[in-house]
């Protein structure tokens, strides 16, 4: 299988301090690897570094090429990243807003062409977005907004998708639809998948690979079952926790303790 | 009950949907579920169905609209030209004017004292006020998408200040044996540019000093600076001046009133230049407004786009300013009118803006000359007196736009 992100000694320095420090981290082709951690373990900001979006120390190879020498059209093709609270333009239509996906195709002083508009109604179809095309952005629901950023993120046609956070603005209903729509689209469309969470026993239903930061350092990598265990929760969130087989892996529950461990 | 009941789940096709909407089709659009309030399903289904009509097209500017504002550069300029003291047919005007382009004659039945009125004294003007206000309205426009505010002002970076303070110098400190015209002395445009590029340049090195970045946020607490700073200046020469207090003062209402073609061609390559680096970035502004975070993700380098738009627009309401004195408001009536009815997006709010912008200017400078008889009000006080009221409508609408 061949590898679509590669990040070696990845480092970020952030008003001073240093958030990210040193973060291995292979992602294969087509492959579902979720970051957790604590709050504050760097998690958004090695997202925001692997797009390209921050300076950073360390390599960062995206299909065999360094994002930060990729020209910023080439990346915004190669790599899509939907952050966690994504700004809503006041007043913007939906169709306008997934159309933004289609920027790095545009040429200055060009407009958008058939085919990018034909991009657009394709996903917009495929994320049963049709009926919202005209409404605008700043009158949906949290569940039909987060659809409609991952629809920008698609018109972008690139290959890694970039979450951070996609479900924390959600009910569980809808976090698990749109986790399922990320999931299917991975299938159909071969996308590979880099995400963020905080709801660690969802995070394990879905990833094919978990990695664990805190304090900006990889404390854990390798599939759910030897990431989500009582005693690495109990190390890096300070909690006690019971593993419960699920389904489609380890179900994390936390259970409320005399004495918070050390 | 004449309405699609269901048009969201129809597609754009008509030909799909049913026409002859049926009080039981109505019946069925209440979903399960969905409680029934005969009167809202119907108010609802209207809203989603004008929404769709208007998302068949991506955002842009909009054919009718343009033409619409064609017509009201139109009819601002033979208004322009044939009311004043003197009142002339508008016909006769608008014929007068088709005569300005090569190879056309028309008759138009005036005096050739009449003539030289519409064409030496109130063309020049006219034109004046068509490219002070274009320019105004889109240094406006493209401040707000650079700021991300759609109230931010031309004037934002301490462009008037500057210009302020650069025409008081020169009319205080002039030798008092030169001219006793009221005219106000030949450096005055001059002066105004220099001092307005200067606070412009000011406001960037200090936007950018302590070492950090400039952010908007930074520049606009520079520019703040920057102004009070120029103004404080200005007022201690306007002290120790007194005698020049009336000149200046005539400058810092606005007026268009001494203007000639000297004045237009003064200003036409900054207002050329300045419209078409705008003009470009309307598409890049569209997508800056979802932050520089998400426009870098994109592929955009939004920082560069903001300061080639920052200095681009601020070198234009510069030489604006040079010529036609200090009026307000019209970089935020204009853009933000064009916002609220023609759509939020900088494809249709700038160009309508260069357009509508100097229509408005071309009618306020009409009403500044003609509303009190032979006497004028100065248009910076009329366009602040369209100003007030205006930011209370806004206010009053914004509540529920801004996020």
């Amino acid at each position: 299988m061949t590898v679509a992100v590669t990040v070696r000694g990845l480092s970020v320095r952030l008003g001073g301090s240093v958030v990210v420090d040193g973060v291995d981290l292979d992602v294969a082709d087509g492959e579902w690897v979720t970051v957790i951690g604590p709050n504050g373990a760097g998690k958004s900001t090695a997202l925001r570094a692997i797009g390209g979006l921050l300076p950073f120390g360390g390599r960062v190879e995206l299909h065999g090429t360094a994002v930060d020498r990729l020209p910023r059209r080439r990346r915004a093709m190669t790599v899509a990243t939907v952050a966690q609270t994504p700004v809503v333009p006041p007043g913007m239509h939906v169709l306008d807003y997934v159309l933004l996906g289609r920027t790095p195709y545009i040429r200055a002083l060009g407009r958008e062409s058939e085919s990018d508009l034909a991009t657009v109604d394709d996903v917009l179809r495929e994320l049963d977005l049709e009926a919202f095309a005209g409404r605008r952005l700043d009158t949906l629901s949290g569940g039909e907004r987060q659809r409609v950023f991952l629809a920008r993120a698609l018109a972008q046609g690139a290959r890694i998708l970039l979450l951070d956070e996609p479900t924390s603005a959600l009910d569980i209903g809808h976090q698990q639809e749109v986790l399922e729509l990320v999931d299917r689209l991975r299938a159909e469309r071969g996308l590979t998948v880099l995400t963020t969470m905080h709801d660690l026993s969802t995070a394990g239903e879905y990833a094919d690979r978990m990695v664990l930061l805190s304090g900006g350092r990889v404390a854990a990598a390798g599939p759910p079952r030897e990431v989500l265990t009582e005693e690495l929760l109990a190390a890096h969130y300070r909690v006690t926790v019971r593993i419960i087989e699920g389904g489609h892996g380890p179900l994390v529950v936390p259970v409320r303790t005399e004495n918070v461990p050390p | 009950m004449t309405t699609r009941p269901r048009p969201a789940a129809y597609g754009d096709n008509a030909a799909s949907a049913p026409q002859d909407g049926t009080p039981d089709r109505t019946g069925a659009a209440t979903a399960p579920g969905e409680p029934a309030a005969p009167g809202s399903v119907e108010t609802a289904a209207v809203g989603v169905r004008t929404d769709r009509e208007r998302r068949a097209r991506p955002a842009g500017l909009r054919p009718l609209w343009l033409l619409g504002s064609v017509l009201a550069v139109l009819v601002a300029v033979v208004a322009g030209l044939a009311f004043g003291p003197v009142t002339l047919p508008p016909g006769s005007v608008a014929a007068e004017v088709l005569n300005l382009f090569p190879g056309v004659h028309i008759h138009s039945g005036l005096t050739d004292r009449e003539v030289a009125i519409v064409t030496e004294l109130r063309l020049p003007r006219v034109v004046l006020g068509l490219l002070v206000g274009a320019m105004l309205a889109v240094a406006g426009a493209a401040y707000q998408g650079v700021f991300r505010n759609p109230l931010a002002d031309p004037h934002l970076l301490g462009v008037a200040a500057g210009a302020g303070l650069g025409v008081t110098a020169v009319v205080a400190t002039r030798t008092t044996t030169g001219d006793a015209t009221s005219n106000l002395p030949i450096g005055v445009p001059l002066a105004a540019f220099v001092g307005a590029v200067t606070a412009v340049a000011l406001t960037w090195l200090l936007g950018a000093a302590g070492g950090r970045n400039r952010t908007p946020a930074t520049l606009i607490l520079a520019g703040v600076a920057v102004s009070a700073f120029l103004s404080a200046v200005q007022t201690y020469l306007m002290q120790r001046h007194v005698d020049s207090l009336r000149e200046v003062y005539s400058w810092l209402l606005g007026r268009l009133a001494t203007a000639g073609w000297h004045d237009v061609l003064l200003v036409l390559p900054y207002a050329a230049v300045t419209c078409a680096i705008v003009l470009a970035h309307r598409r890049e502004l569209d997508v800056l407004t979802v932050g520089d975070e998400e426009a870098t993700s994109l592929g955009l380098h939004p920082q560069r786009s903001r300061y080639l738009l920052l200095v681009a627009a601020s070198l234009g309401t510069a030489a604006a300013v040079s010529v036609s004195g200090l009026i307000g408001f019209v970089g935020i009536i204009v853009p933000h009118t064009l916002r609220l009815l023609a759509g939020a997006s900088y494809r249709s709010i700038l160009p309508l803006s260069l357009l509508y912008g100097g229509a408005f200017l071309a009618f306020t400078d009409l009403a500044a000359r003609t509303i009190a008889g032979p006497a004028e009000i100065p248009i910076g006080v009329v366009t602040a007196f369209l100003g007030a009221p205006f930011f209370v409508i806004v206010l009053r609408s914004s509540r529920s736009v801004s996020p």
